[in-house]
């Protein structure tokens, strides 16, 4: 089968054409669904790619969260299909009450874009199975608020259920517990700073990030009927 | 109106009287405003224009050379690419932050009117040495300015240099490149067809950077100058990503006539411009301009330099469905004029006509002057001078003290707060001799490189814009790519000043030998005069912005050391004698004097032809150039980036000599061993010297009379500039 994946725009995304890029090269029909549509086409899973929606002004996410999408964005997820947010895509579902915490500026309160190492903390999830728990993964990040923060009782109930999926060898941001990327605790909405997109041609430095998207497509053909 | 506003505005009492006797008339308000930016240096290019005219632009390969919004070349069968250089440099010493990010947005939309996509941005930085309170506050400042606007645009800032000296400390020089992908029809600047309607898109219209041209741009700087602030614009780049989709959607559908954007000038200046290369007119109606403030004065919203809006010329029946794609990026579109055949751009107020000119008169027929050009006295004091060639103490020393010296030091604070990678084209990014960006749709790819020695120029400028022609080309081909084309943005002080223009005339002499001898024509570029404060002027400093062609993005070779044991070789010949202008004079000596390095182009053009054939022909594991700093310099920093070290013994009987003299024409490359004939043979048949000068691999930077433990080596040179900037900004 082929997996569909819709991708959402919003005004100032800009990562999702990239998205498209490497998902397609994985064998995923993926539909761009702009910001203000309802609704969304038949698909298996959503992205929401990073950028600068609403050109972050205000605060990160806090204008994305309200766009009318968002409401089917939130239903496919309640339907415990999978949605995956990177970078600002993460900061939007932070916003949206998808997943917890919340995204600080950087301890380093300067923009950083670099290659990162991050390792693998959970390998049971939708999104990393194609890889082993421990594993190092190449991917690289790019933002500005990546410093993932929560207060204790959150913490305590993401380690509870395994939420966190990726954690920095190097933190590049003063993310706390050394977070890259974390599921609710439903387990099929993952936020994660770093882009796998980004890491999925060895010309450009990386192919890490296609066990990450793989992992999803697996997942997806699992669900789907024989 | 007073008798002296035209000088208010930057208008000469000539140039005034010149307005007159072409309208038969004193010239309105609005209209002498309008002139004052069209016919400002910055605009009109009075002082450089002659001499522009004689660099070398043709070629097979150039679909557009200079005069348009960009150059465009086809860098392989069937693919094109638009890209121009372009200063901020006065609005970022005035305003850092916003001065900086719009001169990212202005060279971003120059690329766009072309219809072109675009997808990469360099950026040449100058500032006084890192450590000053204020000199460190600008650095800050730019450096943000380009982060926040660049990375929210989701174009890539794929590499560039920031050179330091103190020249710069009172006039930073800020120029951005970009390219862009030519994905269909190439769009022009022209507003053909009379009952065609003009639509304003984009931003709104407010007061910022009213004569950001003819004030800031056109005039040198003095204590005064922080009261210029609010000629700087403002910049919002959530408007300027929708204006890119938005605005390309239009050029996909086929919906524009003309099309061109809006910087320096307002709406006056493609209004005239398209007006006058189509050889028609305009009416525009200003009460049609959707403005930020109320209040405004007719002048103003035609000189307003509001960011983030293009002018489009479009068919009256399609003008529906161009407002519709408009409002579906969330831009504002307005039919603001019409094309009219009478040659006159008459603007329109609340109904009464305010100004009403010859298109022609605004944009091409503005004063041109030949000015006085003067060999400076001080000159020969400079090449009498010593130019620091004396051997050190300690050679280690000497090599750390470079290595940290901020000019080569690692840029890594810089480019790391910059988006390099969004577009997936990115093969070699930042810090490299060249970026390598892969272009969309295909497996071509361009090589990117920005250089402008300065020091080599304030010594014999027409050497000085040689040598960076040769070694902006000597960066592309280290990366395997064919250098095809340049564009260049001409940094100076006062074209007023005899010694300035000599020094002016003398670059665009050397500029154009140098691109003829290379076969890299000139497709555009950007003259910045004024670069001074309080009477004294930087070093002339012509940035080369050189484009290369490799045919697959694969081939494309890095400057880092790849494997251990492999041959390391040095290309080119070296005398030993090059340090005029030197990093090494200036670190170890603080001198600055003599002859800058000699060069034979037809040998620097021999050793790019060799680069270009052995990447081709997979032979290289690993290229960089000796610029800045030597051949040992240039081998430390390819032991950086592969991350080992290596052992060599370099030609030459003085070891300071044959470590650091910055003679043009060479490179260290490295190749397996069993490639060493292959590629000894490929320098033969290209009359390029060879000579096997070690092997990579070990924990040691071993030249033979010195060796640093590589760890030591590369904590001075990834702090050397990181420390300093530091400091004093938390």
């Amino acid at each position: 089968m082929t997996a569909r994946a819709a991708i959402v725009v919003f005004p100032g995304s800009n990562c999702e054409g990239d998205c498209a890029r490497a998902l397609g090269a994985l064998g995923v029909a993926t539909e761009l669904v702009w910001h203000t549509d309802e609704g969304l086409p038949d698909c298996d899973l959503v992205v929401v790619p990073g950028g600068f929606a609403h050109g972050d002004y205000l605060r990160t996410g806090a204008i994305a969260r309200f766009s009318p999408v968002m409401g089917a964005v939130r239903a496919h997820a309640a339907a415990g299909k999978l949605v995956i947010g990177i970078c600002n895509g993460w900061q939007i579902l932070c916003e949206a009450g998808l997943l917890p915490g919340a995204l600080r500026r950087n301890s380093g309160l300067k923009f950083v874009c670099k290659w990162t190492d991050i390792r693998v903390a959970n390998a049971a999830t939708p999104f990393s199975t194609r890889a082993e728990e421990g594993q190092v993964l190449r991917v690289p990040v790019n933002h500005f608020e990546g410093n993932w923060y929560c207060d204790r009782d959150v913490l305590s109930r993401v380690h509870a259920n395994r939420q966190i999926v990726f954690r920095y060898a190097d933190n590049p941001n003063g993310a706390l517990d050394d977070v890259a990327g974390l599921t609710n605790e439903a387990g099929n909405v993952l936020g994660m700073m770093p882009h796998p997109e980004r890491a999925s041609e060895a010309l450009l430095g990386s192919e890490d990030g296609r066990l990450i998207l793989g992992s999803m497509l697996d997942h997806v053909s699992a669900l789907a009927p024989a | 109106m007073g008798a002296w506003v035209h000088r208010e505005l930057g208008l000469t009492d000539d140039e005034l009287d010149s307005i007159v006797r072409r309208l038969g008339r004193d010239p309105t308000y609005t209209e002498l405003a309008m002139f004052s930016v069209m016919w400002s240096e910055h605009c009109s290019y009075k002082s450089s224009r002659k001499h522009l005219a004689t660099l070398p632009s043709r070629g097979d390969h150039i679909i557009i050379g200079p005069g348009e919004g960009a150059g465009v070349v086809e860098v392989v069968p069937g693919v094109a690419v638009a890209w121009k250089v372009e200063s901020h440099n006065h609005p970022s010493y005035v305003e850092p932050g916003n001065g900086a990010a719009t001169g990212v947005g202005g060279i971003v939309r120059d690329i766009l009117s072309m219809g072109a996509r675009p997808i990469a941005l360099l950026d040449s930085l100058r500032f006084g040495a890192p450590g000053d309170a204020h000199t460190n506050y600008l650095i800050d400042g730019v450096v943000g300015g380009i982060s926040s606007y660049g990375n929210a645009i989701g174009v890539p800032t794929v590499g560039g240099e920031a050179v330091f000296d103190s020249c710069y400390a009172q006039n930073p020089l800020v120029n951005v490149a970009c390219l862009g992908i030519v994905e269909g029809e190439l769009q022009q600047g022209r507003a053909r067809g009379p009952g065609n309607v003009f639509v304003l898109i984009g931003s709104s219209t407010g007061r910022d950077g009213i004569g950001g041209a003819s004030v800031l741009a056109s005039a040198e700087f003095d204590a005064g100058s922080s009261e210029k602030r609010p000629a700087v614009q403002v910049g919002d780049p959530l408007a300027e990503k929708l204006l890119i989709e938005g605005c390309l959607e239009l050029a996909g559908r086929g919906l524009l006539v003309g099309f061109q954007d809006l910087g320096a000038g307002g709406i006056s200046c493609p209004v005239a411009e398209m007006t006058s290369k189509a050889g028609t007119g305009a009416v525009v109606d200003l009460d049609q301009v959707h403005r930020r403030e109320p209040g405004m004065a007719p002048f103003e919203v035609m000189i307003s330099e509001s960011q983030e809006r293009m002018l489009a010329v479009v068919d009256p029946a399609d003008v529906d469905e161009v407002l519709a794609i408009c409002e579906r990026w969330e831009l504002v579109g307005r039919v603001i004029g019409v094309v009219t055949p009478t040659g006159r751009v008459v603007v329109e107020d609340g109904g009464e006509v305010v100004a009403d000119v010859p298109a022609d008169a605004l944009a091409v027929e503005g004063p041109i002057y030949d000015r006085a050009s003067i060999r400076p006295g001080e000159l020969e004091e400079l090449s009498a001078a010593e130019p620091g060639d004396g051997p050190p103490q300690d050679l280690g020393a000497a090599l750390l003290a470079l290595l940290s010296s901020p000019t080569v030091a690692s840029k890594r604070w810089i480019w790391e707060q910059y988006d390099h990678m969004i577009g997936l084209g990115t093969v070699i990014g930042p810090g490299a001799d060249a970026a390598v960006i892969r272009l969309p749709g295909s497996e071509a790819a361009v090589a990117l490189a920005v250089d402008g020695p300065g020091r080599y120029c304030v010594l014999d400028p027409y050497e000085g814009a040689r040598l960076a022609v040769a070694e902006a080309a000597r960066n592309v081909a280290c990366t395997g790519a064919r250098p095809v084309a340049v564009t260049n943005c001409l940094n100076f002080g006062n074209p007023e000043k005899p010694g300035v223009m000599w020094a002016f005339t003398e670059t665009v002499r050397g500029l154009g030998d140098a691109c003829e001898a290379l076969g890299t024509p000139v497709t555009g570029g950007n003259v910045s005069f004024y670069n001074e404060t309080e009477g004294r002027a930087v070093f002339p400093t012509p940035v080369i912005g050189m484009l290369g062609a490799l045919e697959f993005a694969a081939d494309a070779v890095g400057m880092g050391l790849v494997g251990d044991g492999e041959a390391l070789v040095l290309l080119g010949d070296a005398d030993g004698r090059d340090f005029g202008g030197s990093e090494y004079g200036k670190v170890m000596w603080g001198a600055l004097g003599g002859r800058p390095p000699a060069l034979d182009i037809d040998a620097e053009a021999a050793l790019h032809r060799l680069l270009h054939e052995a990447a081709r022909g997979h032979l290289l594991r690993s290229a960089h150039d000796c610029s800045a700093g030597g051949a040992g310099v240039a081998l430390a920093l390819a032991a950086f980036a592969g991350s080992r070290g290596f052992e060599v013994e370099l030609p030459g009987d003085e070891p300071h000599r044959s470590l650091f003299a910055e003679s043009p024409g060479r490179a260290v490359v490295s190749c397996s061993r069993d490639d060493l004939d292959a590629l000894s043979d490929l320098a033969a048949r290209h009359a390029v010297t060879a000579v096997r000068i070690g092997a990579t691999g070990g924990a040691a930077l071993d030249y033979g009379f010195v060796a640093v433990p590589l760890k030591v080596a590369e904590k001075a040179w990834s702090t050397g500039f990181a420390t300093s900037i530091s400091t004093t900004i938390d």
